[in-house]
């Protein structure tokens, strides 16, 4: 029975193709804007998150500053950090497995005919093993390389696709600035993850290599920190704070003029930022999801009047008022599933086309679409009973008089 | 006013039916204190100018309506106060109806028109189809089984109809006016075909008509007038 008046909904429906198709039209915009919102929203979610856990979760970044995000520069009320204090953090802080010093310059690159703009941070071993992060080939730096801060180089695989398309860099030498620099290892590929700086584009030099040759001065202007699992960061991060409040001077009253990072924690707000419009933007598709199934309710009470007679005849061959009732409702349920197929596939469609322009990941979540489809059922049975209703309840003779 | 013997076999009976329309002082009464009865296996016709109460009478006959007053037994039961959803089940376990203007569902071909009210019984796909072209093989259109009522003609259309109607094996057929809409040579076809349903499968009839000519081929007459039963009398009489 309930077979049958699926097929006879189909049909119905199919009889009355444009009309069907522009009565479903709300919700097949409402749950495409949800689709697309959802869709596009946990591809950012995921993209921020694998970015941000690309530098390492249990990771506290410290720059000198209260800047937020901005390019870590040690201007004069900004004091840099000396490789001292890098030490100490090293040494002092429970919980710290690794704390490498950081001097960072923009340069350009040039082998041969080639060359290529990019950061170069002068660290040692410990930034490597802090973001554990091995060579492809070649080598890391050797004591010796580090002591006498020597003109030795490590490429990531951006820098390497740049400057040596078809050749194997380790060996060669390219030119950063006036120095020459010996190129000792190719650092695996991070890959990109499309939010933030490609974590591949970078050139590794010893420390003491970029603060003499290339800054001129003995600045360390980050501290990468790696944090044992085992702690709670925070209390790791208030550490440290206290440690380099201590060394640096700060009065009890006075405000830090640098800042701790911890990488989870920003992770946490940009989820967070990206789950609420994610949710505001649902909520303005959840209305139109609402305009559909008013559109729905209207054009059944119009069908229902439409068929009077029809059901006149049901009515008077003996249909009872709830198979009356059913066969409209089903409709009604048909017509909105309908729509909503036609809203997942365009918010699919359009998710990915978006996603490719914005460079965010496309990810289809199945329960979405599962609840896409509960959902537009849910608008056909709560806009459908009403003219469903009106149906089953007309009198069989004045339905049979009906023109 | 002289209603007709009741018969052993009394398949339909109405005691005192009265239908009253409206209310206060804007009152119609439609039907005021009718008694008749039809027997199993009678052909009967129905007469009566408009607004006679014939139309009520069979409203109420067919449990499309109820009557304000007095009892309408059908079967031996009294089935007057019945609710919409024992009516719509005594409708299609008992009735069948033929109308003046066929209403067959239109884009649904004949069998499927015919298979109807069997698919509100519930029955299964492959034993509706069959009845359904067993039906439509007996009113003489298994021919054009598939074809939609538009593209039958208005007397294809009334055998449909009829198709439909018997497909259930009822115990009595309603026909409202089953000639209304069509020519004399069809109207005659039709006749003949409710009356071989009447006399060879023994299907009580119920006819309305407002032709005398079509009146003939009933066994007996009942007239209305104002309300009341004037004359029961057999066709010959009539006649």
């Amino acid at each position: 029975m309930l077979y049958e008046t699926l097929k006879l909904s189909i049909r119905t429906i199919m009889r009355n193709a444009l009309r069907s198709i522009l009565t479903v039209l709300g919700v097949v915009i409402g749950v495409g804007a949800v689709i697309v919102m959802v869709t596009l929203g946990q591809g950012t979610t995921a993209q921020v998150t694998a970015s941000v856990s690309s530098l390492g979760s249990n990771v506290l970044l410290v720059r000198p500053g209260q800047a937020g995000f901005g390019p870590a520069s040690a201007t004069a009320d900004q004091k840099a950090f000396t490789v001292q204090d890098v030490a100490a953090v090293q040494t002092q802080v429970a919980g710290v497995i690794t704390a490498a010093p950081l001097s960072t310059k923009s340069l350009t690159a040039i082998f041969g005919n080639l060359n290529h703009a990019m950061p170069v941070n002068g660290t040692d071993n410990r930034y490597l093993q802090a973001r554990e992060w091995n060579v492809a080939s070649g080598r890391i730096f050797t004591d010796a390389d580090l002591q006498a801060g020597a003109a030795v180089c490590i490429l990531g695989n951006t820098v390497k696709q740049a400057l040596f398309p078809d050749s194997d860099p380790v060996g060669a030498i390219i030119r950063l600035k006036q120095i020459s620099c010996n190129v000792i290892g190719l650092l695996e590929t991070k890959g990109s993850s499309g939010f933030g700086p490609d974590p591949d584009d970078v050139i590794l030099m010893p420390l003491k290599a970029v603060q003499r040759r290339i800054a001129g001065n003995q600045d360390v202007n980050q501290i990468y920190i790696a944090v044992d699992k085992s702690y709670d960061i925070a209390d790791v991060q208030t550490s440290v704070e206290n440690l380099l409040r201590e060394r640096r001077g700060i009065g009890v009253a006075d405000k830090d003029n640098f800042t701790v990072m911890n990488m989870a924690e920003i992770a946490n707000v940009l989820t967070g930022i990206s789950g609420v419009l994610t949710g505001l933007l649902s909520s303005v598709a959840g209305v139109s999801l609402l305009v559909g199934g008013i559109g729905i309710m209207n054009i059944m009470l119009v069908s229902v009047t439409e068929r009077t007679r029809e059901i006149g005849i049901r009515l008077a061959i003996g249909a009872q008022a709830y198979q009356v009732l059913m066969q409209f409702l089903v409709e009604a349920v048909v017509l909105s599933l309908f729509g909503g197929v036609l809203g997942v596939v365009l918010g699919l469609s359009l998710a990915a086309v978006g996603g490719h322009f914005l460079h965010v990941p496309f990810i289809v979540s199945p329960a979405l679409v599962v609840i896409a489809f509960v959902f537009s059922a849910l608008v056909g049975v709560a806009f459908g009973y009403f003219p469903a209703r009106r149906a089953a309840r007309l009198d069989p003779i004045e339905a049979l008089r009906h023109e | 006013m002289q209603p007709s013997a009741p018969a052993p076999s009394s398949l339909i009976r109405f005691r005192g039916v009265t239908k009253v329309y409206g209310t206060g002082d804007a009152t119609v009464a439609a039907l005021k204190g009718v008694d008749f009865s039809i027997a199993r296996g009678e052909f009967v016709a129905v007469m009566g100018p408009s607004g006679s109460g014939k139309s009520t009478a069979m409203n109420i006959l067919g449990c499309l309506d109820t009557p304000t007053e007095g009892t309408y037994e059908f079967m031996g039961a009294g089935v007057g106060a019945l609710d919409r959803d024992q009516q719509a089940l005594l409708r299609r376990n008992f009735l069948g109806f033929v109308f003046q203007g066929f209403n067959l569902l239109p884009r649904t071909s004949a069998v499927e028109n015919v298979e109807l009210p069997l698919m509100y019984r519930g029955m299964a796909a492959a034993e509706r189809r069959r009845l359904a072209l067993e039906a439509l093989a007996k009113v003489g259109l298994a021919e054009r089984a598939h074809h939609d009522p538009n593209e039958l003609s208005g007397g294809q259309q009334q055998r449909v109809a009829v198709a439909r109607a018997i497909v259930t094996r009822p115990q009595v057929m309603l026909a409202d006016e089953p000639t209304g809409n069509l020519d004399t040579a069809t109207s005659e076809d039709v006749m003949n075909l409710l009356t071989s349903l009447n006399r060879d499968d023994g299907i009580t009839i119920v006819m309305v008509t407002h032709e005398p000519d079509m009146a003939a081929y009933a066994e007996r007459v009942i007239h209305f007038l104002d309300g009341h039963i004037v004359m029961g009398a057999h066709a010959a009489e009539a006649a």
